[in-house]
C-alpha cells in the first residue's frame, strides 16, 4: 500500500502548492509547474505509442494542429476554445487516420515510420509558415484577448487557475495511460510490437490496434497543445510544431522511461528543471551554452541509463528481495 | 502565366541543387546501411565543417582547396568521434536510443554553433565569371558543385566496388551475421565506414558553402530533405538515393517557382510520403 499513501501525499502536496507562501517567486514556480504538467501529459500521450515501438517523429504536427486550429478558429471566427477544441482533436484525430492507415496496412514500421511521421510534422510546420497571411507565418500568432477572465475563452489573468487546471489535465492523461495498461489492447500492442506477423496469425487485429493507438495519442496531444496555446496566448511554429518539438516530446519521455506511469513526468521534470537552471545560470550572457549542456547531458542519459532514469530506479528497487506482505 | 524560362532555369537549378543533395544522401545512406543507424545529426556535420571552410578561407586567407581539404580532414576525425563515442556504446541498444542519441548530438551542435559563432550567416564568396545559356544565367560556383559532387560520388563508387575494405563494406550492409561468420571484422568495417560518411560530409560541406550561406540552423534546413532521400532511394541503397536526390531536388525547385519555397518543401514531402506508401522498399527496390 506504501505506493497509493505516497501518490496521496504527492496529490495532497501538489493540490497546496498555491496556497504556500512563496513571496515574489509564486508566479515563476507556478509557471514551471504548469509547463511540466501539460509537457508530461504531451509525453504521456507519446508514450502511449511509444511503448508499442511505434516511434513517432510527427508528434510535433498532432501538437501545432490542435493548436493552430483552436487558436485560428477563435481570433478569426471567434469560436470558443471549448469548441474550437472539439474541432481540432477531430482533425488531428482525421490526420493520424490517415497516416496510421497506410503505415499499418503496408507495414512501414521501424526507421521508416519514424521518418515518414518525421515528414508529416514538418509538412504541417512549414503549410503554417506558408499560410503567413493567416497564420503569421514563422513569427507566431498571439490568441486573441477576451479582455476579462472569462471561462468561455479559456482566458485567466490568474495563474492558479491554469495550476489546477492543467493538473487535472495530468491527472487525466495518467487515468488514461493506465486504463490502455489494463486493458486487453496492451497485450494485442505488445504482441504486435514483438512480432506483427505472429500476431496477425493469431487473430489480432493489427491495422485496427494500430490506428486506434495513434488516434488516441494523436488526440491527447491536440488537447495537450491547445491548452499549452491557451496558456501561453502564443502560438508559434517552431515551438508547436516540426522537428524539434517532436524530438523534445521523445527525449523527455526516454529519459525517464516510457514503460511506467510516471516516466514521462519523470523526464519532462527533470528536462524543463534543467533547461530552466541553466536558464537561470547562464541567463543572457551564453546565449546557447544552456541548450548546448542539455544537448550533451541528454547523450549521456542515453549512453548510460538507457532505460530511463524512472525505469532504472525502479529496475534498482525491484532487486532488493521483496517484502514479506506483498502490496 | 509563368515564363517558361523561368520553369526552364528552375529545372536547371534544380539538377544542380540535386547532385549536393545526392552528396548528403550517400554519405548518410552508406552509413545507415552498414551501421543500420540514422545519424541525425549528419547535415550538422556538414555544417560544423562548413564552417571550418569559413574560417580557413574567409578569415584566414586560405586558398580555397586547402579549405576544402581542411574539411574533409575533420569530417574524417568528426565521423570517427561520432562513431567511438556515441555509437559504439549504444550498438545494441533499442532504436529509438539510438536515434535520440544523435538527436542530442543535433542539439549540442546547433547550439554550441549557436553559442560560438552566433546565428548570423557567413558565406564564402568566390569571384567567379557568370555564365549564361540561352538567355539563363547560370551559377558558376552550382556548377563546379555539381560537377566535383559527380565526381565524389564516382570516386565512392570506386572505392566501394574495387577495394577490399570496399566490398567488405556492401558485405555487411547486406548481410551483417554472415559477414562476422566469414571472418571479417566488424569493427573494422564501422570505423571505415563512419570515416568515409564523415569525408563525404566534408566534400558536401565545401560544396555546399560556396552556394549557401552557414548558420547553427543549417543542419535543420537540409536535414530532413536528406533523410527523405534517403528512405526514397530505399535506405541503404546508393543509387536509389542517387536517382531520389534529382527527384526531390526538381520538385522543391520547380515547386518553389510555381508557389512558394515553403511549398515547395511541403510538395517534397508530401511526394515522399506517397511515394513510401507506394514502393516502401523505396523507388528502385525490385518488387518482392
Amino acid at each position: 500500500m506504501g505506493g497509493r499513501v505516497l501518490g496521496g501525499l504527492l496529490l495532497a502536496a501538489l493540490a497546496v502548492v498555491p496556497l504556500v507562501p512563496m513571496a515574489g517567486m509564486r508566479e515563476y514556480t507556478l509557471h514551471v509547474l504548469v509547463q511540466i504538467f501539460i509537457w508530461s501529459f504531451i509525453g504521456g500521450a507519446w508514450s502511449l505509442m511509444g511503448r508499442f515501438g511505434l516511434t513517432s517523429l510527427g508528434h510535433g504536427a498532432f501538437l501545432g494542429l490542435g493548436a493552430y486550429t483552436t487558436t485560428l478558429l477563435w481570433n478569426f471566427y471567434g469560436l470558443t476554445p471549448w469548441l474550437g477544441g472539439v474541432v481540432a482533436v477531430a482533425l488531428t484525430g482525421g490526420l493520424a487516420v490517415i497516416v496510421a492507415y497506410p503505415c499499418s496496412r503496408l507495414a512501414v514500421v521501424g526507421h521508416y515510420f519514424a521518418l515518414v511521421t518525421l515528414a508529416v510534422s514538418e509538412v504541417v510546420r512549414l503549410l503554417i509558415i506558408a499560410e503567413r497571411d493567416w497564420t503569421g507565418g514563422s513569427l507566431g500568432l498571439t490568441v486573441k484577448a477576451a479582455g476579462a477572465d472569462s471561462v468561455l475563452a479559456l482566458q485567466f489573468a490568474d495563474k492558479r487557475v491554469f495550476y489546477y487546471g492543467s493538473l487535472l489535465l495530468w491527472l487525466a492523461g495518467l487515468a488514461v495511460w493506465s486504463r490502455v495498461d489494463r486493458s486487453m489492447a496492451r497485450s494485442a500492442m505488445e504482441a504486435i510490437g514483438e512480432d506483427e506477423t505472429a500476431a496477425a496469425s493469431v487473430g489480432i487485429r493489427v491495422t485496427r490496434f494500430k490506428v486506434a493507438i495513434t488516434v488516441l495519442s494523436a488526440a491527447l496531444t491536440a488537447v495537450g497543445g491547445i491548452a499549452y496555446a491557451q496558456y501561453i496566448s502564443y502560438v508559434n511554429p517552431d515551438t508547436l510544431a516540426g522537428i524539434g518539438v517532436s524530438l523534445r516530446i521523445v527525449f523527455a519521455v526516454v529519459l525517464g522511461g516510457m514503460y511506467s506511469l510516471l516516466g514521462p513526468t519523470v523526464g519532462t521534470a527533470l528536462t524543463i528543471a534543467l533547461a530552466e537552471a541553466l536558464r537561470v545560470v547562464f541567463g543572457l550572457k551564453f546565449i546557447g551554452m544552456a541548450e548546448t549542456i542539455y544537448g550533451l547531458l541528454l547523450i549521456l542519459f542515453i549512453i548510460f541509463l538507457p532505460a530511463g532514469i524512472y525505469g532504472t530506479g525502479r529496475q534498482l528497487v525491484r532487486r532488493r528481495p521483496p517484502a514479506p506482505a506483498a502490496g | 502565366m509563368i515564363d517558361p524560362l523561368f520553369l526552364a532555369e528552375a529545372a536547371v537549378n534544380g539538377l544542380l541543387l540535386g547532385g549536393v543533395l545526392a552528396l548528403l544522401a550517400l554519405g548518410l545512406n552508406l552509413i545507415f546501411g552498414v551501421i543500420d543507424i540514422v545519424w541525425i545529426a549528419y547535415v550538422d556535420l556538414v555544417m560544423i565543417c562548413m564552417y571550418a571552410v569559413y574560417f580557413s578561407v574567409q578569415v584566414y586567407g586560405w586558398p580555397i582547396w586547402a579549405g576544402g581539404l581542411l574539411s574533409v580532414a575533420l569530417g574524417v576525425v568528426l565521423g570517427l568521434g561520432v562513431h567511438l563515442l556515441i555509437i559504439s556504446p549504444i550498438l545494441t541498444s533499442a532504436p529509438v536510443n539510438q536515434l535520440l542519441a544523435t538527436g542530442g548530438l543535433l542539439f549540442f551542435l546547433q547550439s554550441f554553433a549557436t553559442f560560438l559563432w552566433t546565428t548570423d550567416h557567413r558565406s564564402v564568396r568566390l569571384a567567379l565569371p557568370r555564365l549564361e545559356l540561352f538567355d539563363m544565367p547560370i551559377s558558376v560556383a552550382r556548377l563546379i558543385a555539381f560537377v566535383l559532387s559527380i565526381v565524389a560520388m564516382l570516386a565512392l563508387y570506386l572505392f566501394l566496388t574495387r577495394t577490399y575494405i570496399g566490398t567488405a563494406i556492401r558485405a555487411v550492409s547486406q548481410d551483417r551475421e554472415a559477414m562476422a561468420l566469414m571472418g571479417a571484422n566488424p569493427r573494422r568495417v564501422y570505423l571505415v565506414t563512419s570515416a568515409v560518411g564523415g569525408a563525404m560530409a566534408g566534400v558536401a560541406a565545401a560544396l555546399l558553402i560556396i552556394q549557401y550561406a552557414v548558420h547553427p540552423f543549417f543542419g535543420a534546413a537540409f536535414g530532413p530533405i536528406t533523410f527523405m532521400i534517403c528512405v526514397l532511394g530505399g535506405l541503404g541503397n546508393m543509387v536509389g538515393a542517387f536517382v531520389a536526390s534529382f527527384i526531390m531536388s526538381e520538385v522543391i525547385a520547380v515547386s518553389g517557382v510555381l508557389w512558394s519555397t515553403e511549398m515547395g518543401y511541403v510538395i517534397a514531402f508530401v511526394v515522399f510520403i506517397v511515394m513510401i506508401f507506394a514502393r516502401p522498399g523505396g523507388i528502385l527496390a525490385r518488387r518482392g
